[in-house]
């Protein structure tokens, strides 16, 4: 076990290493690095302006350099203007240049600084992931009992009228992108003039306009049922319906095994099957399934964070892609591609621990 | 002008029945649901609503004990509100059982009835729709006849004003949904004859024939069909739409559905059948002609990325040994691919990059001679997969990365792999008869070159060799768009294909391929993937679906295709900014796009249930 875990970590390294790599090519190519310059300097900065920008910065370092001051095996970028200022990679707005290390990378703790919002990527990425785990803690509330109930009420009679009008149900989840269901539960819930709101409202129901609110900005401070619902559901839909369609089907294996006919032949209660014979052994896949949901629903995160306006870790990496923050996007792909590797490391561990059955061979 | 309404002239009399009917379904529903919560029969069952309730109530008190410890965290949630949820609840559960002690004096299994009554309700209503569209079909133009009819004679317009006249009167007075009905008529008709003639020939058609024994499959084939059908009127025909997807008419911005057009030119449609967006264009036609590209683009990229995922992964799964053999073709092949990427590299990319370059492919040169080609491939597949999607789009569909010509760069690897592909399919399958087998590679192989080679050849970019010999290119952004999706789709194929060769490996048929000497290409090709047909054939759905669902993420992104493209991604994306005050613009392509994949999905389940019963 021990020994898997060390290989699985290497292989994360090594994964981690090349992905941060592609993210920083695909950044520092010259277009995008013109639109840094114009986007940072003077939109009306003609080529040698530009290149000049990009020179006295040490945009035009060959890559690998470039990547090892990033990564901080390399001594950070330093240059002086012509106006005897001192510009370095190390340096901050507000630090004695002389203070300033040598070495600043992710090995030395430093992630840089973004030219978008004018702080350490630390700091922001610190904040905004926190959000996001607000929202991801509510959709993992709403999403994992719901769509395990579903699964397993599916699964428990296979074939019934339950569970073909559940297993639809679930489809219906999965082919719905969160750009849609999001869209339609805005018309419907939160317009002041469209769908349920305004009939609501006449009739007396609501005190406000509208029965939920169709943004979720004010839920960075104060989240409530109003304002943080609806991103929610949004996204927890989306992921439910998978996570109750694998329910479903180990449910429905399980039911079919040879002890649960024999406690059936026993006379044990249909509810006590269910509830103390079949769920434990049922529930093993769907955990695998549940923590290989969370990066996927990152996406969804990303996706609903742009369309409520809810500026989080998604927000956070739209904004940099969209502006070509490269030191930014750097860390929030780290921090989006660690999150991916560790689930899938905890899913392999998680399910040796509870499968009994590879536990002891 | 009047304006439409939705229902027409004719709603009133069906109306009143539908509401008649609704309500008694939503009281038998509450009433089975409520009779289930309580339910208490000799079967004992952990019942449906049981369980919700039980969640709930296990929610709403989550939530009363958070609110309870940390208000300042929840802020305007009271805890009173929370605390009259749960008496609420508590209320609903005592009413329940009182209504099922009362309701077991009538009945026997008064849930049971209550269903039965509920499904009755639904089939009502069914049937009532259906009658309110054939009268208000059938009869929409009679209220037109009868003000003619009262109207003096030698006042009555003549000629084109009268047909123009009846025309918009029929509209009126079959309402918006009727409508739109009628345009999708072409679509109706070749369903109608597709759906017979698969219906009455149904046992000669294969596993396609069985998908009309299942209610599910044949839900989400009509689904498919119909946007596949709407898409081919549309596309070829120029038939369902009212109006081009970028006209823009004075006077219809945000309009709700149903408005008349300000001044009606000789033969345009009168209306806007679903309102007006925000620069005044047709909704309903920007949504038609969106199923335009997303029906051609989808099915192409998913068989693209089959192809790639089909040519990777059957080596990955079929070969165990090491990637390379000291001396072998690959060696060499694989040598030569390298090497000239490192020249490439110090010619374009300076000295650090060669070097760093001839380090990295020199290691995973070495490291192919000790480990399995599966080794390899799995770990770039996964190194894709572990790329959030959006990021991913975000790095090769902005407009300054087309400006590099990365994606044509890609498009030249990606597109190589259908040419590879039938170029192997062919030649194992030929092998022993040498003449056949060239003719065979000709007739395939050049066209699909040809074709590559426009493809791929863009004028204004970085990869223009051709000039004036491109004759086919795609519209902006296509391209682009194409390669990205293939680029996500092709890991997952690579990871599905590869696990179902690894497993039809060890299977006699192949056993018995390899005792008679076949060759390898020959038993992957013509042993193991027909014989994955099955699950392949199911995931190729499926991931039709997701591809849908990947277009629109781009166009929701504003990445890729040009703004104005009426794109179902594009025009949600468009919607949305004011969709707390105009809803009418982003719902059509919305509901668009979800009855798309909600069909494609209900297929593939269909035809999973139908592969997997023989």
């Amino acid at each position: 076990m021990g020994l898997f875990i060390l290989r699985r970590l290497g292989v994360m390294l090594l994964t981690a290493l090349c992905l941060t790599f592609v993210v920083f090519f695909l950044t520092n190519l010259y277009p995008n690095l013109e639109k840094l310059a114009k986007t940072q300097g003077n939109m009306r900065m003609s080529d040698a302006q530009v290149s000049s920008w990009l020179d006295s910065r040490g945009y035009t370092q060959p890559l690998p350099r470039k990547y090892a001051e990033w990564l901080g095996v390399a001594p950070g970028f330093t240059s002086t203007t012509a106006s005897g200022e001192q510009i370095g990679r190390c340096l901050r707005p507000g630090v004695d240049p002389d203070k300033a290390p040598r070495f600043c990378g992710i090995l030395q703790g430093d992630w840089g600084y973004s030219t978008v919002f004018k702080e350490p990527v630390t700091e922001i990425i610190s904040v905004r992931l926190s959000l996001t785990a607000k929202l991801m803690f509510w959709v993992m509330v709403l999403m994992v009992p719901s769509a395990l109930l579903v699964g397993v009420l599916a699964g428990m009679r296979e074939g019934s009228r339950t569970d073909r009008s559940l297993s639809t149900a679930s489809i219906a989840t999965t082919a719905t992108p969160e750009y849609v269901s999001g869209v339609i539960f805005i018309a419907l819930l939160a317009s002041s003039r469209f769908g349920l709101s305004p009939i609501l409202a006449d009739a007396g129901l609501i005190e406000g306009k509208t029965l939920f609110k169709g943004t979720a900005t004010s839920a960075m401070e104060s989240a409530n049922f109003e304002n943080f619902f609806l991103p929610v559901l949004t996204i927890a839909l989306y992921g439910m319906g998978y996570i109750a369609r694998m329910t479903r089907a180990s449910m429905a294996e399980v039911m079919t095994a040879q002890y649960i006919r024999t406690a059936r032949l026993k006379g044990v209660a249909f509810r006590n099957i269910v509830m103390q014979h079949a769920l434990r052994n049922a529930l093993i896949a769907p955990f695998t399934v549940i923590m290989l949901q969370l990066p996927w629903l990152l996406n969804g995160v990303v996706i609903v964070e742009t369309l409520f306006n809810y500026k989080g870790f998604g927000w956070t990496l739209v904004a940099a892609a969209g502006n070509n923050d490269i030191e930014l996007l750097l860390g929030v792909s780290v921090v989006s591609v660690f999150v991916v590797l560790v689930t899938q490391l905890l899913s392999d561990i998680g399910y040796v621990f509870l499968n009994p059955r590879i536990r002891i061979s | 002008m009047e304006p439409l309404t939705w229902f027409g002239a004719y709603a009133g009399f069906f109306g009143s029945f539908l509401a008649v009917f609704a309500t008694l379904a939503v009281l038998a529903g509450l009433c089975s649901m409520l009779l289930a919560l309580t339910d208490s029969s000799p079967r004992g069952s952990f019942s449906l609503f049981n369980g919700i309730a039980v969640v709930t109530l296990l929610l709403v008190g989550i939530g009363y004990i958070y609110n309870a410890l940390s208000p300042s965290l929840s802020g305007g949630m009271e805890l009173a509100a929370l605390g009259k949820i749960l008496l609420g609840l508590l209320a609903l559960g005592v009413f329940a059982a009182m209504l099922g002690v009362f309701m077991k004096t009538f009945f026997d299994n008064p849930a049971e009835t209550m269903g039965s009554l509920f499904a009755l309700m639904l089939k009502l209503i069914g049937l009532t729709a259906v009658a309110w569209l054939g009268y208000t079909l059938l009869f929409a133009g009679a209220g037109f006849r009868d003000t003619l009819a009262s109207m003096d004679p030698a006042a009555l317009p003549t000629g084109e004003e009268l047909a123009q006249q009846k025309r918009i009167a029929t509209m009126q007075g079959r309402g918006i949904l009727a409508s739109i009905f009628m345009r999708f008529l072409p679509v109706w008709i070749a369903l109608g004859l597709l759906f017979a003639l698969s219906m009455a020939y149904k046992r000669k058609l294969g596993l396609y024939g069985k998908l009309f024994d299942n209610a599910i499959g044949i839900f989400g084939f009509f689904l498919v069909m119909f946007w596949v059908f709407t898409a081919l009127f549309n596309g070829l025909f120029d038939m369902i739409a009212t109006h081009g997807p970028l006209d823009q008419l004075s006077g219809m911005k945000n309009k709700v559905p149903g408005t008349p057009l300000r001044d009606i030119s000789e033969g345009a449609y009168p209306f806007y059948l679903l309102g007006g967006d925000n620069l005044a264009r047709d909704v309903f036609s920007r949504m038609v002609t969106g199923s335009v590209i997303v029906v051609m683009i989808a099915p192409l990229a998913t068989l693209f990325a089959f192809m790639v995922g089909i040519t990777l992964g059957l080596p990955a799964g079929y070969f165990s040994g090491p990637a390379l053999r000291k001396g072998s073709l690959g060696m060499i092949a694989t040598g030569v691919v390298f090497g000239l990427a490192t020249l490439a590299a110090l010619v374009w990319g300076g000295l650090a990059n060669f070097l760093m370059l001839a380090v990295i492919l020199g290691m995973l040169f070495v490291l192919m001679f000790r480990a399995s080609l599966d080794t390899v491939l799995s770990f770039l597949a996964n190194l894709i997969l572990a790329f959030p999607v959006i990021l991913l789009f975000y790095l090769l569909v902005t407009p300054e990365i087309v400006e590099t010509g990365l994606p044509q760069y890609m498009a030249i690897v990606l597109f190589i792999f259908p040419i590879v592909f039938a170029g192997v399919l062919i030649s194992s399958r030929f092998q022993t008869d040498p003449g056949k087998n060239r003719f065979w590679l000709m007739v395939v192989l050049i066209p699909m070159a040809v074709l590559y080679a426009v493809t791929i050849n863009a004028p204004d970019s970085q990869i223009n060799l051709l000039g004036p010999l491109d004759f086919f290119n795609p519209a902006p952004g296509v391209l682009v768009v194409f390669v990205s999706v293939v680029f996500v789709n092709s890991p997952t194929v690579f990871r599905i294909v590869r696990g179902l060769a690894l497993d039809i490996h060890s299977r006699d048929y192949v056993a018995a391929a390899q005792t008679r000497g076949e060759g390898p290409w020959y038993i992957m090709l013509w042993e193991i993937l027909p014989n994955a047909r099955g699950p392949l054939i199911v995931d190729f759905c499926l991931r039709i679906g997701y591809t849908t669902i990947l277009l629109g993420t781009l166009g929701f992104f504003g990445l890729g295709l040009p703004p104005e493209s009426p794109d179902w991604g594009s025009t949600i994306n468009e919607g949305r900014k004011l969709l707390s005050i105009y809803a009418h613009p982003a719902l059509p392509p919305a509901f668009a796009l979800l009855t798309l994949v909600l069909g494609l999905n209900l297929l593939a389940d269909g035809l999973r249930e139908e592969s997997l019963k023989d």
